[in-house]
This record gives structure tokens, sequence and C-alpha cells, in this order.
């Protein structure tokens, strides 16, 4: 018998109305189900209705129709039963009042979810421990790194430890050591505490297949698959994932992802001004006319490999594009 | 950096071991205890923030006093009543709590939400009129300590002499002011919650014309019967009114008895906070419908 269900999300759709009086869907009916103990996974480009979503069950926002439920409580209805069982960290936000030190403001936060003064600084001074700012506990928030800031907010969202936690992009703009550690906290904490609940966005593909029990890839307000990155990726066994580095860059590379057998191409930059070409092909037998074209262009290739399938290669099978932040930078795993 | 196992600690709020569908209603004593530690927090910040930036001694009291300074002299100037200097040195000290209604309460919901502590307050079990109350007491905290460090430094500076008719009663025109003006301000914040983007011009609008209708520097009955009525509206016409009466014995300058005064006090008090319950509730469902609880919708 499979967990119980922590999110149900039936049908849910939600629509704005921009300024000028247009309308406009961030989600279109929207069904997934998350069971209690899972490690869930958003993926999906800027727009694509992620956040969106997270506030809806998170109580911030209402839908525009269907039905959700969170640790089997209605998110309208009964939206003060839901506030008492979830949290949220969102990358990059601001939050807390820079006059306070670390420890103040989530001792301040804490009493927001009425926390006893004495648990509260106790998990605040394990948790600063973890993400290694219990030597800042003492300084101001308006003092902080944006890093550092990124750090207490995490920490935030554990204090009150929620049946279900929203990461909305929690490692956004956060060294490789923190988030390897912050990524370390969150598989233990699901792992160790019977019931938890985690969904996660993130445009970091690796932090997605090394976190997630299951993932859904959601893109113009749809979800577009969902299932076990495994499983994910097993969809891309019928083609032959090529990356190859390149010199010089293609001046064409539209025309070269028309050739025969050739499903897809995406050029990216590569370090030393190289160019790193990821083809989607139909076989093998492609592989050889790929290597011709692009000798026929004086193009040369400086490395080769024949890769296994990664969940980028599913996101761009899916979505016809790479999951990019906002910059437009390439999302190589922090 | 330390490798600690996830904490575990009892919480009244979600119960350990509850199946996921059986969370037990809070009973009145855990949701009391929840909302003050909530309102006890929200102050904590403004308390703090009273004393670790003692800048506000340079603007917030030195200032207002050259502002009463010109108004003290155009009064001696014109051989008015020693009492008008003590009208004007009480109404400078009240423009503290004006403003940190307009600017720290009425307004806050909007700075919050540009910092993006709104939804924390929002997803947090909280009440929000726990938050509004705590924002109100750590205000009146800061804003006392403006107004009496205004009212000590102006009271030796221009030598003002009290004729405090009865203490109680003067006491309680104070807090009667302060809570019918604290409640307009909840009031307020939830109508600038909504309409965040204006709280900005909205909140200078309104600064100014109330320090002409509430008679701040002067008292109230000189701009006539029906525009003084219509400002009591505002919780600091009636207040400062009543409290110069109970402090400086002026009954030539009074605009109505002192117990009316309380009575209207206290009525818009109860009005003002009831119409702060329902439309924060209001606002709040309207901004969830809308997206307006967070600056990114998506």
């Amino acid at each position: 018998m499979s967990a119980p269900l922590s999110i149900d999300v039936q049908h849910v759709s939600r629509q704005f109305v921009t300024k000028k009086g247009q309308t406009f869907w961030a989600l279109r009916d929207v069904s997934l189900q998350v069971h209690e103990g899972e490690l869930f996974g958003l993926l999906g480009p800027n727009g694509a209705g992620k956040t969106t979503l997270i506030k809806i069950l998170s109580t911030l926002l209402l839908p525009t129709s269907g039905q959700v439920r969170v640790a089997g409580f209605d998110v309208v209805r009964e939206a003060d039963r839901v506030r008492r069982v979830i949290n949220m960290v969102s990358g990059g936000e601001h939050s807390g009042y820079g006059i306070l030190t670390v420890r103040e403001s989530l001792w301040l936060f804490s009493q927001f979810h009425g926390l006893p003064s004495k648990v509260a600084l106790a998990r605040i001074d394990e948790l600063l421990e973890v993400v290694g700012l219990a030597e800042h506990a003492h300084t101001r928030v308006n003092k902080l790194s944006t890093g550092m800031r990124q750090k207490m907010n995490f920490v935030r969202g554990f204090l009150n430890d929620p049946r279900v936690l929203f990461l909305d992009e929690p490692t956004l703009g956060l060294d490789v050591e923190t988030s390897r550690i912050l990524r370390s906290y969150v598989k233990r904490w699901v792992k160790e505490k019977p019931g938890r609940t985690i969904l996660l966005t993130t445009h970091y593909m690796a932090e997605a297949d090394e976190l997630c029990d299951r993932l859904a890839i959601i893109e113009g307000g749809r979800i577009l698959a969902c299932d076990t990155p495994n499983n994910l990726k097993r969809t891309m066994q019928d083609e032959v994932v090529l990356r190859m580095e390149v010199y010089p860059s293609l001046t064409e590379p539209q025309r070269l992802a028309q050739l025969p057998g050739v499903l897809r191409l995406v050029p990216d930059r590569g370090q030393n001004g190289h160019q790193v070409l990821t083809w989607g092909l139909k076989d093998d037998g492609v592989i050889g006319t790929v290597i011709q074209a692009l000798q026929q262009d004086g193009v040369r290739i400086l490395r080769l490999e024949k890769a296994d399938p990664t969940l980028e290669d599913v996101f761009m099978r899916m979505v016809g594009r790479r999951l990019t932040d906002g910059n437009g930078q390439s999302n190589h795993s922090a | 950096m330390a490798t600690a196992s996830p904490t575990t600690a009892p919480d009244a709020l979600q119960p350990a071991g509850a199946p996921a569908t059986s969370l037990p209603d809070l009973t009145l004593i855990q949701r009391l205890v929840l909302n003050l530690r909530a309102a006890r927090a929200r102050a904590y910040v403004r308390v703090v923030a009273t004393g670790r930036e003692l800048s506000w001694l340079a603007f917030e009291v030195v200032l207002p006093i050259l502002s009463a300074a010109a108004y003290v002299f155009i009064y001696e100037a014109l051989g008015a009543p020693p009492r008008y200097t003590g009208f004007v040195l009480l109404g400078t000290a009240m423009t503290a709590y004006w403003m940190n209604v307009l600017w720290s309460m009425a307004s806050q919901f909007y700075w919050e939400k540009q910092s993006g502590t709104l939804e924390i307050y929002f997803l947090a079990p909280a009440s929000r009129v726990a938050l509004l109350l705590g924002m109100a007491s750590g205000g009146i905290f800061m804003s006392t300590s403006r107004a009496a460090s205004t009212l000590i430094a102006g009271s030796l500076l221009f030598g003002v002499r009290y004729e405090v008719a009865s203490w109680p009663l003067a006491i309680l025109a104070f807090v009667l002011t302060l809570a019918a003006l604290y409640c307009l301000g909840m009031l307020f914040s939830s109508v600038f919650l909504m309409y965040g983007r204006e709280a900005w011009h909205m909140a200078s609008a309104l600064q100014e014309p109330v320090y002409l209708l509430s008679g701040f520097y002067f008292p109230v009955r000189a701009l006539g019967f029906w525009a003084a009525m219509g400002a009591s509206l505002i919780p600091l016409t009636l207040g400062l009114d009543a409290m110069r009466q109970l402090m400086f014995g002026a009954p030539d300058a009074a605009f109505l008895p002192v117990g009316w005064e309380l009575l209207g006090l206290a009525v818009l008090t109860v009005v003002y906070f009831l119409l702060a319950l329902r439309s924060l509730a209001a606002m709040e469902r309207l901004a969830k419908r809308e997206g307006r609880l967070t600056l990114k919708w998506q």
C-alpha cells in the first residue's frame, strides 16, 4: 500500500489578468499527487508556473479552478490548518529585518508559528551549525552577504518542523559547498522524519536528479511528464545523445539540426572560446553524417562522447530548449 | 561545519505522530498563546530598533522642536496666553504617533511585501490581527520614546507650565486616542495592502492635511464646529483637544466637553477595530484572488 497523499492537486488552473486587461493562464489543468515521505521536484523554465503552483499550495494564492489538498486539508477552505503544517523557502528572498541579528530574526519568525522560545532557540542554534552560520548568529541581518542570507532563510523553513516544506529554488546563488550541505540536510530530513514531504523547484538538473524521488516537468502551465528521474531518463533510450566540444563555433546550427536523423541540436558556450554541442540522434548511424557535416563546415571536433541521457536531455526533448535561469545562463549544477 | 541530524521537538500546532488529516483544533488557550507570541515578536523589532538606531533622536526630536518653535514664537509675538505654547508642544509630540501610524502601520504590509516578508506572515498560522497588534504595540513604544523626548526637551526649552486637572482622565484620553488611532492604522493597513503601489502617495497625501484638520498646532475649535466635527473622524482631533483641556485647563479653547470627547474616542476605537477586522479579511481574500500578496506572480 502506498503512503498517504501529502499533496493532491486536481485539475488546477490559475488565470491572471494583466494591467492591460489581457488574461494569462499561469497554470492549466494541472494534476499531481505527492505522497508522504516523498521528495518531489518541479522542473521548468522561468514562467512555467512552478512558483504559482507553490503559492497556491502554500495558501498565498487562490486557484481559479480545481482542488488542492495539502496534508489532507483543502488550501482554500482549510487554509488555517494548512498553515500549521507547512513552511516555504524561496531562493533569493531578502526577508527579515536588517536591524535584528540572525538569531533574533529567526526567533521572530519562529514565533509566528507559535514555538516556545526555548524550543525555537535550540532549533535555531542547531540549524545554524548545520548551515555553517553559527559564528554569525549575532551578526545583524543587514551585514550578511547574499549567500548568508539565503542560509538564514533556509534555516527559517525548518524552524516549525513542517510536515510539508516547499523549497522554491533553495540553492539559488549559493556556492557549491553550501549547496552540497543544504542538499545533504534536505535528504536526511526527509529520510529521518517519517511523514515529512518536500516539494522542490530548481533550475539545477543535477540537484533534482540527486534529491528527488519523483519529478514533474512543467512548461507553459502544464505538466508534461511526471515520473522518477530514472524512468524519465529511460524515455530517452530510443535516441543517442552525443556531446562534443568544437572550435570554431557553428555559425548556422539550425542548418545542421535539419540533417536526416538529427532529432535535436543544442549549442552551448564552452570554455576557452570553444562550443559545446549536444546532439539528439535517431541512432548510431547518424554519427558519421554529423561528423562529416562538421568537417565540411571547417569545424574541428576537440572532444566527442556518447553520453548517457541526463534530465537535461529529457527536458530539452520535452520542452525544446535548455532549462536556463533568469539571466539566460545555463544550468550547471551548483 | 557540523552535520547535525534533523531536530524533533514537541509542537502544539502539529502534534507528533498525528496522522496527516487528524490535526486537532487549537484550543482557545493555544490560539491565544500563538497570537500573543506572534504579537510580542513583531513588537520586538520596533522595541529593539528604538535602542539600536539612535539617529531618530536627531530627526524625530530636534527637527519637530524646531517646527514647534516657529509656532511658539508666532503665538508669543501675538500675545497669546502661555498655554498655547503647551498646545503646540503637545501637538508636536503627538505627530510622532501620526507619522508612526501612517508610515509604520498603514504602509507596513506594503513594505513587507516589497521586502518579501509578507508571504512569510501569510503562510504562518498566526493571525494577521496579532501581527498588526504587535506592530501597533511596538510602534507605540517607539513613538512614545520620541513623543516623550520631544515633550521633555520642549517643556524645558520653552518653559511650558502644566495645569493638570486630572491625571487619570488625562491618561485615559491619551490611551483612548492611541487605541482609536492604531485601530485606524490597522484599517489603513488592509487597504494599503491591496493598493500597495499607491501607498506612498496615499500616506503622503494624508500626512500634512491631518496636521491641519486635527489641530496639531492650534485648538481645533478654530476650524468651526462642523469642520471640527468632520475632523473628529481622525482620533487625534478629539484626543488632542481632550488632553489640552485636561493638561492646560483651556475651557475657552475647547471644542467639546472632555466627557463627550472620551466617549467619541471609545466609539471610534470599537468602530475602527471592527472595520479593520472585516477589511483585513476582505482584502486578504481579494489579494489572494488577484495575486497581490507577493511581488512575483510566477
